[in-house]
């Protein structure tokens, strides 16, 4: 992983953990992802969510990992939680019965609806890179209330149109011809409210109407800058608020307590 | 229509297990979700180098990667491809990626898609629902993904077809010699499968005593009538992990990214950790007791409960 650093010493990821883990409220229930999203669900929980409700999508439920989970399925988070339960149950009765608030993803690929691969880049049958797949994405962002999407910007990964839609977010569009292209999540009846905000390395996302829209941005970060590492021609929003760069009793926790090996930061 | 199975003694060597029960051209489903996934069985099916075969799983990892790497695997059923936390299967990119030589067939779903297909087939049900897919490429990519009309609300849902691989290798912490097998810890789809698959392969850390089963049925995660053999195979699921036995060994799936991504140093690696040991007990040797007494578990042990009537 590229570590970035900022003229304040502080890293891209650092940022971006801290600033997602500002997206969770106490006693939310969120099913927690490995890497970035672990760092923000457990920095809140430490801080000002105590009662953040985690689920991991290997089945531990009301989880806190006294370790840094280097796999979704780590004993750590079977030791000390609430529940385990099978796979059948945290898809079907978990997450397909409407119980995740909020979600988390990332991939390979993000477009302006939200739509995330994590497939494949190229052609689906004859593909240039061979990525792992859906694993739980596909029913994450279809069932959780909301979905926070963690990513880097680049102009390789925040693309005009996803080669493959493993994900879906506002609206379905893509190159590739699809039964449900041009269709909204409300055309399609999908139970969840889909993706809300994207927080990313250089600012934040929202979706409005629909569309992400640049809401946020670091100190030092350009709305050039921001437009350059997008595909496509990214909305702004007129009052765009500066985010405020993690204080130093966040950033200690961060960096000694919850990923002291500096695994993720 | 099933007929249990109720031989008193399974007891087979992993040898015997895999030369009776895993046959050439075979859809298997060595399960574990991280947690108990047996790396003894899937070396011991490449030592006696049987080919063609199907492998599925929600998330294959090392252990079916190596598989491929072996020649051994025509086609990957599966929800993620991936080394968790870590990176790619080498072996499994080199045989799927634009111009591969030999390219493996692949039929793809989500670990929603794949868990409803354990659960049609362990239910035998020929198919099974969900709410998903829509809005995306997956069902569009895969045909054996289809859809059907709620006859109550006249909503349309996915379904997936049934899963019923001719073996699946199950590893516990502990059974008894019918297989009768506890779990503890995380679950994955282990039940499910079970009950789906043609013949079953129990895996155990531990043989007990039935009795011992009987004090804590509630525990009993696949019972002996569905089981053909039970291997005791301590260690079995190294680097992959057994709660309550031993950690994870995740340093070794960091080094793996090294090792898989040459072509040459894979090799060396199953020259000397698969064909160069003759069973699971010189694989350990091998590693070192050392390793083995870094991971071994802390013990944690939980109050149990009163069956008493």
């Amino acid at each position: 992983m590229v570590t970035k650093t900022t003229p304040g010493g502080i890293t891209a990821s650092e940022r971006m953990a801290v600033r997602a883990s500002q997206e969770l409220q106490n006693q939310e229930v969120v099913f927690v992802g490995i890497g970035l999203p672990n760092l923000a669900c457990n920095l809140a929980r430490a801080t000002h969510a105590p009662q953040l409700f985690m689920i991991y999508e290997s089945g531990t439920i009301g989880t806190i990992p006294a370790r840094l989970p280097v796999s979704i399925g780590d004993p750590t988070l079977v030791t000390d939680s609430l529940a385990i339960v099978s796979q059948s149950d945290i898809f079907q009765c978990y997450l397909q019965g409407g119980l995740i608030e909020v979600g988390f993803l990332g991939g390979a690929q993000v477009d302006r609806y939200g739509n995330i691969n994590t497939t494949v880049i190229g052609d689906y049958q004859n593909p240039k890179i061979r990525l792992p797949g859906s694993g739980g994405a596909c029913e994450i962002a279809t069932h959780s209330q909301r979905v926070l999407i963690m990513m880097r910007m680049s102009p390789k990964s925040f693309v005009a149109k996803c080669d493959f839609i493993t994900s879906p977010g506002s609206k379905m569009d893509s190159s590739k011809p699809s039964r449900d292209l041009g269709k909204t999540r409300q055309d399609l009846k999908l139970p969840g409210g889909g993706p809300t905000k994207a927080i990313t390395d250089l600012g934040v996302l929202e979706m409005l109407d629909g569309e992400f829209t640049l809401t946020e941005i670091y100190p030092g970060v350009t709305v050039e800058q921001v437009k350059q590492n997008c595909g496509w021609d990214l909305k702004i929003a007129p009052a765009l608020k500066t985010i405020e760069e993690p204080d130093p009793k966040t950033l200690e926790l961060l960096r000694n307590k919850i990923d002291p090996d500096r695994l993720y930061l | 229509m099933r007929k249990p199975k109720l031989t008193a003694n399974k007891i087979v060597s992993m040898k015997e297990a895999v030369r009776e029960l895993v046959k050439p051209g075979n859809d298997i489903y060595i399960e574990g979700f991280t947690h108990l996934i047996c790396f003894a069985a899937g070396h011991e099916i490449i030592r006696q180098g049987i080919g063609n075969l199907t492998a599925t799983r929600l998330t294959p990892d090392l252990v079916y990667d190596q598989l491929i790497e072996a020649g051994l695997v025509k086609k990957l059923v599966f929800s993620w491809a991936g080394n968790p936390g870590v990176g790619s299967l080498h072996a499994l990119r080199r045989r799927s990626q634009k111009d591969s030589a030999n390219k493996l067939e692949m039929e793809e779903y989500s670990h929603f898609g794949m868990v409803s297909r354990t659960l049609a087939g362990s239910a035998g049900l020929p198919f099974w629902p969900l709410k998903n897919f829509e809005g995306t490429h997956i069902a569009e990519s895969n045909p054996k993904i289809k859809s059907v009309t709620c006859p109550y609300t006249g909503e349309t849902y996915a379904t997936v077809p049934a899963l019923h691989p001719d073996v699946a290798i199950i590893h516990v912490q502990r059974a008894d010699k019918e297989g009768n097998a506890q779990v503890w810890g995380l679950m994955g789809t282990q039940k499910e499968v079970a009950f789906s698959a043609k013949r079953v392969i129990v895996v155990a850390e531990e043989i007990v005593d039935t009795q011992v089963i009987r004090r804590d049925p509630n525990r009993t995660l696949v019972p002996g009538i569905l089981v053909d053999a039970v291997v005791h195979e301590p260690w079995g699921c190294h680097p992959s992990y057994a709660q309550g036995f031993y950690d994870r060994d995740n340093d070794f799936y960091i080094k793996w990214e090294d090792i898989s991504r040459d072509p040459k140093t894979y090799a060396d690696y199953l020259a000397e950790f698969v064909h160069g040991v003759k069973d699971r007990k010189e694989y350990l040797t091998k590693v070192g007791s050392g390793l083995l007494d870094r991971l071994k578990a802390k013990p944690r042990k939980c109050e149990g409960v009163d069956y008493g009537y």
